[in-house]
């Protein structure tokens, strides 16, 4: 075990080069990774790269425009740097010695951000040798996962080296200096700071004079006008006119920036500015507003003619204006879609193309009379079940035309029990409930007895045999729900004495004694935040404030792996559908995608502006979604860690994701109480569910995908109306090409019901595959 | 987004920081005080931000001093200790300045090391799963929980009656009495009603437990008894309750050694009770029940000890309810009865044992008929004899539709208050008791005309003297007349006859138990009723132990008559006559059942 425990900061540090690895299968990765690495790199991500038709690029930035041969230096010497903060004096030795650089070199050079942006095009060959330990210690891994480990891509690189500004003190505190400076540097031209109110004022007057049409496109502008011209007077240091601004200004904003705000209000000097979280997501990342060409074309006119250049230059240098052609919208449609820690998403953000299908089923041509063997020792009519399989193959074998290649992302392959289960799904999906609005499901509730306000996270296996809570006390612990007991294998002495060629000799392998309903995992240092059954039922994850992610042996009851990286709290962690693969999100905002067989992260997904607080894999374990407390989700393609989707529309964190069956809808609860639907293909909000008064905690889709059930902190199960949600979308090209929606306000036609616990809050819900609803939650006596 | 309210954030006074850097041993500043309490500031505002986070993943909805520390620790800051405890810490001011401080008393460890009373530590968390909703519909109350809207009910009233349910229910028969005599009396808990009735409903749920069954009847009895309740229309609830102890198939009656004939009794007797008390409440109630047992009792598919509970229900309702349902009715029933009756295979053994029970109890109901007929026969001037429960001479029968004919279509001459008016084609009181002979045979010649030959003078002692029956009283005053009028036409009769002190479970069991309740005419009825009951076959003999001849045969009716011949069995001390009445108290004490079988109260119990 603590073999593998690396140094975390050597994740960052080592940079996967494409040799290193066996033959890639899909050529196309290396390749793809590193241009798009770039740009997504810096934790201003698409602004930087996407913004240049709007905007230069910020001054600070000289990286871009020096010479190859300079950047490349630049380069290293931040690299070098690095190293030697992090204590990896060897590393940092042979690098210096390949590079043939000398050691004072380092003291000059300044990392500034885009540097460490670019950082990962360069790749560093001198760790191969680090890089090939790694894989060494994985050398038990199928060879898919030495393929995906080769595209680890740099811009998680990047992310580390850049997103946790200030958090940890000590040495990434001195490497924030020159970070900040930077990024606030664009402040240092400042006006009379006694006429920021005027020159907010003006605005304002000018907004509210026009037509009404545009007033609502050009009111999305005093929110970032308000915080930029706000910390322009504090860094500039005119904190009593920055008060009185605050004071005055305020008001005006709406109220789904309150939090912010609050925040922003207890920020009046300029040495606060350096550590603020809040304050930093707004320097780095620019502003996303959609505006209609016409409401454009009026606000440039009107600043022009006052010569208001304080605007103006704000306009220019920390907003990016999306115009569209086109009606202007109207407030509702703009209200839906803003909220988000830095406006909405640009348009061409969610262009991509997404393969929502789902795989194929893999069918049972070889193990077919195993099955029937099986069947036969279950039911005694091996018969029977032939015709049964033939069904459900001929429908599998549909390939379904939005589904990406079968081999796109290298898949474990089904081991025999696998195939047992999936029968046996396939058994129990035929005696299915179907649900609808006049058939609702059943509802069982888990409730926790005696947790003392600690369970922080709940999974059930897709069987809904075992359930695992996650408790604040560090404890993960594992219930049978089934009158099956937890049994571990017995110990090696006692294992060699077992007849290895009898029949049973699976069962025989199982220590009775240890037989109970309930077993105790002990190894976490602080809450366990995320839990997560791996399909198979032979594993588990969790995840903790401690900044590791576990794997258990649901066999032995033993940790097998901690997964170091996140280095901050683990929010949320999950596996893949179909195993091996899991993915982590924490308060370090990125997304971690791991395989189970290698203590280092394939892939890292930054670009959130904060925490990732929830993370989900795509039915077809090609994607994965975030939802982020910057109240935005991200999908990612697994394939090349892109960003293929932004969904902006929450005003407040979002906290539970589920996407449908069909994988085509995705569905999110946020602190808001709403729940919001996206079409994932089209990118677009295709619906709003309120209800709930308090964070929605848990979000599930029946097994055919017609009911979604919401569970919250408010003590209620919602149940929604999915098929009615999802019919007759406006997906007509004007919505789509404009991502413009117009949502229904029916939120009460699609509530099928609402089931109050006594005093539960609702943490988790799934359904079995018999459709009958499972929740659970802690009861807590207040 | 109208004005909003600044929010004014905690700040503190620079000479809090001055007064912390002096006790650091730093002199400070006024400058630097200040901006030093501006900085403090704002880094506690961050740190709590920051630990809100921790609070929203921890999925709780209250700030702990934990998720602050957490908040201190992630940004390399010393966490603050000794605050985690549960408890509020009081701040103290201390005299004379403004200084405050939070209390720290001091713990005596050594009286804490040689405490006795260690905790027990915390219970085992644990998850319990339970349908909350079945098909999307409906709460499902997990058995014995307290109906949700009970909590809204005032803490003392919740108090009572969470006691008095779990006194009723327990296994404390001395907490049962008390509480079951504070519910007959207590003048506040018609706010609980509603809860008591729907405890009381709880019947249905517990038919396999006799005791709990005999329980909710009961507490459903000191309800009915307690005067400051108006049960207005949970009456109806009540009354279903009852109703279905009475006549349903409980499951405890599967087990030939529960004794639910008790049961039914007792549910009988207290369906009279609710009628009789409370019918008023209810408009077409009786209707109602009379419909609900005639429909049990025409069903033959329903099994006896069902049949048994409808007749004794008729019986208790009296002997209107009788005439109108039950006489009607024997001749379609007879046959079916006669039928488990006269088989005698090994398997029918049990089948055959409830039927004689149902026997016995349609014969102590039409004898009951026939003495309230005798009594109201031309001649009989008195009171007529009302059922028990009803002052005499005012019968309830009117205002409730009592007269009506059950079945629609007949002749309404409801108007009649008197009673004998009342069903349609009122048989004379030859004609029915020449059709009862029919059936009965002897029996009821025996019962009847000629109790007193079969019964030995038995000594008071023999019968129950916990006799609970509640409306005792009203009939015991008329009742030695009747012993000596009625019962005893002929001069045989050990007892004096003139016995007026005595009370009628003291009383010599010679006629069958209903008898005290039947028609208490005064002494000079007695004539009439001697004529009326001359057919009796056999003339009294002394001694008690004699075999005759049930005789029953339908004359004009193609069922044959039924013979048999059978002998009394003479328990020790126990009289012969039926103890009908006189079972009832023993509710409750199933165990004892088997062992009274013996002496049960019917004269035609067979010893299987």
């Amino acid at each position: 075990m603590a073999a593998l425990h690396e140094e975390p900061a050597e994740v960052a540090a080592v940079q996967p080069d494409p040799e290193a690895g066996t033959p890639p299968p899909p050529p196309a990765v290396p390749p793809a990774a590193a241009p798009a690495a770039a740009p997504a790199a810096a934790a201003e991500g698409e602004a930087a790269g996407a913004g240049g038709d709007a905007a230069p690029p910020k001054p600070a930035a000289p990286g871009p425009a020096a010479s190859p041969a300079a950047l490349d230096r630049q380069t290293l010497v931040a690299v070098l740097q690095f190293l030697r903060r992090s204590n990896l004096r060897e590393s940092e030795e042979i690098l210096r010695r390949e590079a043939r650089l000398l050691g004072d070199d380092l003291g000059a050079a300044a990392l500034s951000p885009s540097s460490a942006g670019l950082l990962g095009g360069s790749g560093s060959d001198a760790d191969a040798g680090e890089a090939l330990l790694g894989r060494g210690t994985g050398a038990a891994a199928v060879a898919i996962g030495g393929n995906v480990a080769v595209a680890t891509s740099s811009p998680g690189v990047a992310a580390v080296a850049s997103v946790p500004p200030g958090k940890v003190g000590g040495a990434v505190v001195v490497e924030d200096q020159p970070d900040v400076s930077a990024v606030l540097s664009a402040y240092n031209q400042q006006g009379d700071p006694t006429l920021y109110e005027e020159y907010y004022s003006g605005l304002k007057h000018f907004i509210e004079c026009s037509l009404d049409c545009h007033r609502a496109e050009l009111s999305q502008l005093f929110y970032p006008l308000f915080v930029h011209m706000y910390l322009e007077l504090v860094y500039n240091q005119h904190e009593s006119e920055a008060k009185s601004f605050f004071e005055r200004f305020h008001g005006d904003q709406e109220c789904y920036y309150q939090d912010d705000l609050r925040v922003l209000s207890s920020l009046t000097k300029k040495e606060h500015m350096k550590g603020n979280e809040t304050m930093l997501d707004f320097r780095t990342s620019k502003f996303v507003l959609r505006i209609s060409r016409d409401s454009y074309q009026l606000l440039k006119r009107h600043l022009q003619e006052k010569q208001n250049n304080q605007i103006w230059n704000i306009v220019q240098e920390h907003l990016y204006i999306d115009i569209f052609d086109g009606m202007p919208r109207s407030k509702q449609q703009i209200d839906a879609m803003v909220g988000s820690l830095a406006g909405e998403a640009k348009r061409e953000a969610n262009k991509a193309k997404v393969f929502f299908g789902l795989l194929k089923e893999p069918e049972f041509d070889v193990p077919l009379d195993d099955e029937d063997e099986e069947g036969e020792n279950e039911e005694g009519k091996p018969k029977k079940k032939k015709p049964k399989k033939d069904n459900v193959g001929s429908k599998s074998k549909k390939q379904d035309p939005n589904a990406p290649p079968q081999n796109r992302i290298p898949l474990p392959e089904l081991k025999d029990s696998d195939k047992l289960d999936k029968v046996m799904n396939m058994k129990e999906a035929a005696r299915r409930v179907r649900l609808g609005p006049e058939c609702l499901p059943s509802i069982c509730f888990y409730t926790f007895l005696n947790a003392y306000q600690g369970l922080t996270a709940v999974d059930i296996t897709d069987d809904s045999s075992m359930i695992v809570g996650g408790f604040a006390d560090s404890t993960v612990r594992v219930w049978s729900v089934t009158p099956k007991k937890l049994r571990s294998v017995k110990t090696a002495a006692d294992l060699s004495l077992i007849d290895k060629e009898s029949d049973d000799v699976l069962e025989r392998i199982m220590d009775e004694k240890t037989a109970s309903e309930l077993k105790i995992l002990y190894g976490h240092s602080g809450p366990v935040y995320g839990t997560s059954f791996s399909p198979d039922r032979n594993y588990l994850l969790s995840c903790s404030e401690d900044g590791t992610v576990r794997l258990w042996s649901l066999q032995t009851f033993t940790c097998l792996v901690g997964y170091k990286g996140h280095n901050y709290p683990v929010w949320d962690t999950q596996f893949s559908p179909y195993g091996y693969y899991f993915v982590s999100g924490g308060h370090d905002r990125v997304a971690r995608l791991w395989a189970t067989d290698h203590y280092q992260p394939l892939r890292i997904f930054a670009g959130h502006l904060a925490d990732v607080t929830c993370t989900r894999f795509h039915p077809n374990s090609n994607y994965i979604a975030t939802g982020s407390a910057d109240r935005t989700i991200r999908l990612w393609d697994v394939l090349n860690g892109n960003c293929v989707r932004i969904f902006t529309g929450h005003k407040g964190p979002i906290h539970s994701l589920a996407f449908s069956p069909n994988g085509r809808f995705l569905a999110t609860g946020a602190t808001d109480g709403r729940v919001l639907l996206w079409d994932i293909g089209h990118g677009l909000m295709v619906g709003e569910l309120k209800g709930h008064t308090d964070t929605i905690y848990a979000l599930r889709f029946s097994r055919d995908g017609e009911i979604l059930a919401s569970g919250s902190m408010d003590n209620t199960v919602r149940l929604w109306d999915a098929v009615k949600a999802f019919e007759d979308l406006e997906t007509d090209d004007f919505t789509t090409a404009t991502g413009h929606i117009n949502l229904p306000e029916n939120s009460q036609d699609l509530l099928l019901g609402t089931y109050m616990t006594k005093s539960t809050p609702v943490v988790h819900l799934h359904f079995t595959r018999r459709n009958l609803l499972l929740a659970a939650g802690a009861y807590s006596s207040q | 987004m109208a004005e909003r309210e600044e929010r004014r954030f905690v700040e503190l006074p620079r000479d809090s920081v001055r007064l912390m850097a002096e006790s650091a041993g730093v002199e400070l500043s006024d400058e630097v005080a200040a901006l030093l309490a501006e900085d403090v500031c704002y880094r506690l505002r961050e740190a709590t931000q920051n630990s809100s986070q921790f609070l929203k993943h921890t999925r709780r909805r209250r700030l702990t001093v934990e998720d602050f520390n957490r908040a201190l620790r992630w940004s390399n800051v010393e966490a603050v200790c000794g605050c985690g405890s549960q408890d509020s810490l009081p701040f103290r001011p201390l005299r004379d300045s403004d200084l405050f401080f939070p209390e720290d008393r001091e713990v005596n460890l050594l009286e804490l090391a040689l405490a006795t009373n260690i905790p027990k530590g915390c219970a085992e968390t644990a998850v319990r799963v339970h349908v909350s909703y079945l098909d999307g519909k409906g709460n499902l109350e997990p058995q014995g929980a307290v109906p949700s809207a009970v909590s809204s009910l005032s803490d003392d009233l919740l108090k009572y009656y969470q006691h008095v349910t779990r006194a009723v229910l327990g296994d404390d028969p001395q907490l049962m009495k008390v509480a079951l005599q504070d519910l007959q009396s207590n003048p506040k808990i018609a706010a609980l009603l509603p809860y008591f009735v729907y405890v009381v409903s709880g019947v249905k749920s517990v038919s396999h437990d006799l005791e709990q069954l005999s329980r909710l009847l009961q507490l459903a009895r000191s309800l009915l008894q307690n005067p400051f309740l108006c049960l207005g229309s949970y009456v109806g609830s009540l009354m279903g309750s009852v109703l279905y102890c009475v006549l349903e198939p409980l499951a405890a009656s599967i087990n030939p050694l529960n004794d639910h004939w008790t049961l039914r009794d007792y549910a009988a007797l207290l369906l009279g009770r609710i009628f009789w008390s409370h019918g008023e409440l209810v408009r077409g109630l009786y209707q109602q029940i009379l419909l609900s047992l005639q429909k049990v009792l025409a069903d033959p598919a329903r099994p006896l000890c069902s049949h048994y509970g409808a007749v004794v229900g008729l019986h208790a309702l009296g002997w209107k309810a009788v005439e109108r349902v039950l006489y009607p009715h024997l001749p379609t029933y007879w046959p079916n009865l006669q039928a488990v009756l006269d088989d005698y295979s090994v398997s029918n053994a049990q089948v055959k044992a409830d039927g004689h029970k149902v026997y016995g109890a349609i014969l102590v109901a039409v004898e009951r008929l026939l003495k309230a007929k005798a009594q109201q026969a031309p001649g009989f001037g008195g009171p007529e004899g009302s059922p028990r429960h009803s002052p005499p001479g005012q019968d309830p029968s009117p205002e409730l539709g009592l007269g009506r004919p059950l079945i629609p279509g007949g002749s309404g001459t409801a108007a009649s208050s008197s009673s004998s008016s009342s069903s349609p084609p009122p048989p004379s009181l030859r004609d029915m008791y020449r059709e009862l002979y029919d059936f009965f045979g002897d029996s009821l010649a025996v019962r009847f005309g000629t109790g007193a030959p079969a019964d030995p003078p038995s000594p008071p002692g023999t019968s129950e003297g916990a006799r609970k029956e509640p409306p005792a009283e009203g009939a015991a005053r008329k009742m030695p007349q009747l012993t000596n009028a009625t019962v005893s036409p002929r001069d045989e009769e050990p007892p004096p006859p003139p016995r007026p002190e005595r009370p009628p479970l003291h009383r010599s069991p010679g006629p069958p138990a209903p008898a005290p309740r039947d028609p208490r005419t005064p002494s000079g009825h007695r004539p009439g009723a001697r004529d009326v009951f001359q057919k009796c076959r056999f003339a009294p003999r002394g001694p008690p132990r004699f075999s005759f001849v049930i005789a029953g045969r339908q004359t004009g009716r193609r069922c044959p008559g039924r013979r048999f011949q059978t002998s009394f069995p003479q328990p020790p001390g126990a009289a012969l006559g039926s103890r009908y009445a006189q079972r009832l108290p023993m509710i409750g004490r199933t165990a004892r059942a088997p062992r009274r079988w013996p002496r049960a109260e019917y004269s035609l119990l067979l010893l299987l």
